[in-house]
């Protein structure tokens, strides 16, 4: 029979609440840090967002990259940059938008093919024009803003205010940080980098549920226990669950980063970043942070999904 | 837990098959079962333009150019009417975006006024000093880009399909925007080329009294235009008279051919451009007219001799292609405004077929690993949890062909994403049993509590990731989408394979194997 490991322990103890301060400091430090840098550096905006041309061409020989650039250089296009791109034989170039009409984009691409004349394979091109970048903006930023109200509501409807509080305060957490990293890695900014953004709140609200859901549990159940001590057996008790699947998502995001082509590994790597910061979130911010909200004990209150003392009942007449 | 329902049995029985069923003709090569209906077995997955490599386009009408026509008529109508009603009148003209005109005589302000309302339905006429003013309403103004943004469509269409373009997707979007999907172009420089021309096609007089020295100079005799020349030889201007002989409207057909040797193209006028035509050439024997294409003259022949039969040549210094378009676009009619690209996405079939090579191996690999990991973890039952995964797959893989979902780069992601949250579900009620069992319940009660007290988590842990799935859908465009409809048909299909399709599987473990203790 095979035999099954526990990563995390039975009965770990680890003194997660007690060093909330630590962990306060920590992100407090982490979301400044984003926020400068989102402020000074700026993120690395594709084209979806501020327009232009991009091509993705693959040489038969390893490309030569210092003189594609001086020969691209050379046609006047403005800000011209050229990225290896996957392996040596393929040149992400980026074209910035060029003044006038339709007509002058479809000019500057054709003067870069002809540049860089025969034996050049145009993998793909895109072209995004100024009015559809700006509503992709909005669209993007509409998407995150009305995904985190949802989930807003519905953990307020599903539990008490303070843990939607909470949990919004995890999320931004989680997403201001990505931002952060972007901009001090400098990788592009896209359309997948938002999905990515969006799917690392969606899992990060995640675990935070899970985790909340085992605190509501726990009030119901130790009616006298200090709430710091609740919150940390019940962040302990969730913690081999949390590990495990931060794991298995972890492996499936490492195998898209490593073998999923160059265009989706800026994805994965956000999504890994997203995953590592959303579970820690999760643990170290979003319950600790119930500490501070005023959260009531829910003894006096009839509450009507108490799971509980129902399963209980049933359990001992069954 | 040890009690299944037999209906409930079938029902989960049922899904898989279904989804079993459904995901299988995608493990044959593609398009091995030709077109089958929609909901039946039988259809493939549909790829994205990014995987199977194509062209996405997004025009826009420019409906002010419409707008603006239908403006100038009001003011040549004015202009009739007025001189018949005998009012004097001045500055008559188009004026930031209404018709306008001056009364001389103050007098004439109410008649003149009556006048303007009887122009044309749809407006709305106001006055002001001694100036009338008539500016479209906005239903009307509404339904003029409708209109044109229609016909562009159906024009489009007419270019795309002469190309022969297999199963181009062109349909409007928002107001004033046509998307075009077109499978297999992976450079479609071609295709922008013809949508890009409006085609208007119209044969006028030259004005023969009007000097071009002095029209390029400003000094344009009225009812006449300086035209510039389409042609690098010859004259670079034309001036030529306002009044449209023939337009393209008319044309039947016309076709690409030779005629001594130069590539020409040939067309057919109906009934009445013939007739009209015949005439106007009749009346202007030993005279030059212009075949003017988008207000560039592209040649001016002299009429030897009255062109009656309806049909006729044009001639100009064309190659071979730019005669087959020349041709294309007028057989399939004008557009009624110009169309400008705002975005386009093109993938050649090469890195489509990589993406789909690298997109399997991350999916397998990390399909490996998470096996791998559930087998460590959690034993015996991570091998019914990894039973539960797989069909998972097949059931992700069912609901996309059966609802004919696009599958893209990013929904491969979402796919391997899933791969790895799928499991969530399963390690939540694996762990509870757990905990049920340090707490000294029975392996039976502990399964039985196990998955009873999970169930709510799992429900509130994933309807909250649903959430950010369905604003992804909503909102995002092209590959993104693509991602949310992975990930949202993932969440639904884990939580099924989970909560039913484990169980199932550990309840009839149990019911045989009656554990004393549990390999969990």
């Amino acid at each position: 029979m095979l035999k099954p490991i526990r990563f995390v322990p039975r009965n770990a103890k680890l003194p997660i609440i007690r060093s909330r301060l630590l962990a306060f400091v920590l992100s407090t430090i982490l979301v400044i840090g984003s926020l400068v840098a989102v402020a000074t550096i700026g993120l690395n905006f594709g084209i979806d967002f501020k327009g232009g041309i991009l091509m993705e061409v693959r040489t038969s020989a390893p490309a030569n990259i210092a003189q594609m650039r001086a020969d691209l250089g050379g046609l006047g296009l403005g800000e011209v940059s050229l990225q290896e791109f996957g392996d040596e034989h393929e040149v992400l170039i980026r074209i910035q938008r060029q003044e006038g009409d339709e007509a002058a984009q479809i000019k500057a691409t054709d003067a870069v093919r002809a540049a860089l004349g025969e034996g050049v394979e145009y993998r793909r091109t895109e072209f995004v024009g100024p009015t559809v970048g700006q509503e992709l903006i909005e669209a993007g930023a509409l998407a995150v803003g009305l995904a985190l109200l949802s989930i807003l509501l519905y953990v307020w409807f599903r539990f008490e205010w303070q843990f939607g509080v909470g949990a919004i305060v995890a999320l931004a957490h989680d997403i201001v940080s990505t931002l952060g990293l972007f901009a001090v890695i400098q990788h592009e900014f896209n359309l997948a980098t938002v999905a990515a953004v969006l799917t690392i709140a969606g899992y990060s609200i995640n675990d935070t549920v899970v985790i909340y859901d085992r605190v509501r549990e726990n009030l119901r159940k130790y009616k006298k226990m200090p709430l710091a001590d609740l919150f940390e057996l019940s962040v302990n008790e969730t913690l081999s669950r949390t590990t495990l699947t931060s794991g298995t998502t972890l492996l499936a995001l490492v195998a898209i980063y490593l073998f999923g082509g160059a265009v989706l590994a800026d994805f994965a790597l956000a999504m890994i970043w997203g995953i590592v910061i959303g579970t820690y979130s999760s643990v170290f911010i979003a319950v600790p942070l119930l500490l501070y909200t005023g959260l009531r004990r829910g003894e006096d209150e009839p509450s009507e999904d108490v799971a509980v003392p129902e399963y209980e009942r049933a359990e001992r007449e069954g | 837990m040890l009690q299944f329902p037999t209906w409930k049995i079938a029902l989960v029985v049922l899904v898989c098959l279904l989804g079993v069923v459904y995901a299988a003709p995608n493990a044959f090569e593609r398009n091995a079962f030709g077109d089958v209906p929609t909901g039946v077995p039988g259809r493939q997955i549909n790829l994205g333009l990014d995987l199977q490599g194509g062209s996405y386009l997004l025009l826009e009408v420019d409906s002010k150019v419409v707008v603006q026509e239908r403006l100038e008529a009001i003011v040549e109508s004015a202009r009739r009417e007025l001189r018949d009603a005998k009012i004097g009148y001045l500055g008559l003209g188009v004026h930031a975006g209404v018709a306008r005109f001056q009364v001389r005589e103050a007098g004439d302000l109410d008649t003149a006024r009556d006048l303007a309302r009887k122009l044309e339905p749809g407006t709305e006429v106001a006055t002001e000093g001694n100036w009338v003013t008539v500016a479209l309403s906005e239903a009307t103004v509404t339904e003029i880009t409708r209109n044109a943004v229609q016909q562009s469509i159906e024009i489009v269409r007419r270019r795309v399909d002469e190309t022969g373009t297999r199963e181009p997707l062109i349909q409007r979007q928002g107001d004033d925007r046509i998307l075009i999907q077109l499978p297999g172009v992976d450079d479609p420089q071609r295709i922008k080329a013809l949508i890009g021309q409006t085609a208007k096609l119209t044969f006028q007089l030259v004005d023969l009294n009007a000097s071009v020295d002095d029209a390029r100079q400003g000094r344009v005799p009225p009812g006449s235009k300086l035209l510039p020349s389409a042609d690098d030889q010859g004259p670079p201007f034309y001036v030529v008279k306002r009044r449209v002989m023939v337009s393209g409207e008319n044309l039947v057909d016309s076709q690409p051919t030779f005629q001594d040797n130069q590539p020409v193209v040939s067309f057919r006028f109906d009934a009445v451009g013939g007739r009209r035509f015949g005439q106007a050439t009749t009346e202007n024997v030993g005279k030059p007219f212009a075949i003017v294409l988008d207000d560039k003259v592209i040649s001016a022949p002299v009429i030897r001799e009255p062109i009656l039969g309806g049909t006729g040549i044009i001639s100009g210094s064309f190659s071979v292609q730019q005669a087959q378009d020349l041709a294309l676009l007028l057989r399939a009619g004008a557009l009624p405004a110009p169309l400008t690209v705002l975005e386009e996405r093109s993938v050649g079939p090469g890195l489509g077929a990589d993406s789909i090579a690298a997109g399997k191996i991350a999916s397998i690999v990390g399909l490996l690993l998470v096996i791998g990991f559930m087998v460590v973890a959690y034993g015996l039952f991570g091998i019914f949890a990894n039973l539960a995964l797989l069909l998972n797959i097949g059931l992700i893989l069912g609901a996309l062909s059966a609802l004919q979902a696009t599958l893209t780069l990013p929904g491969i992601a979402g796919i391997v994403l899933t791969i790895g949250m799928a499991v969530d579900a399963n390690v939540l009620v694996f762990e509870r049993v757990r905990e049920e069992l340090d707490n000294g319940r029975s392996p039976i009660n502990a399964l039985d509590a196990g998955y009873r007290r999970a169930f709510t988590t799992i429900v509130d842990s994933n309807l909250t990731t649903l959430f950010a799935a369905v604003f992804l859908f909503a909102l995002g465009s092209g590959p993104v989408k693509g991602f949310a409809v992975t990930l949202g048909i993932g969440i639904l299909t884990s939580m099924f394979t989970a909560v039913m399709v484990t169980r199932l599987i550990v309840a009839l473990w149990a019911r045989r194997a009656r554990p004393a203790t549990l390999p969990i």
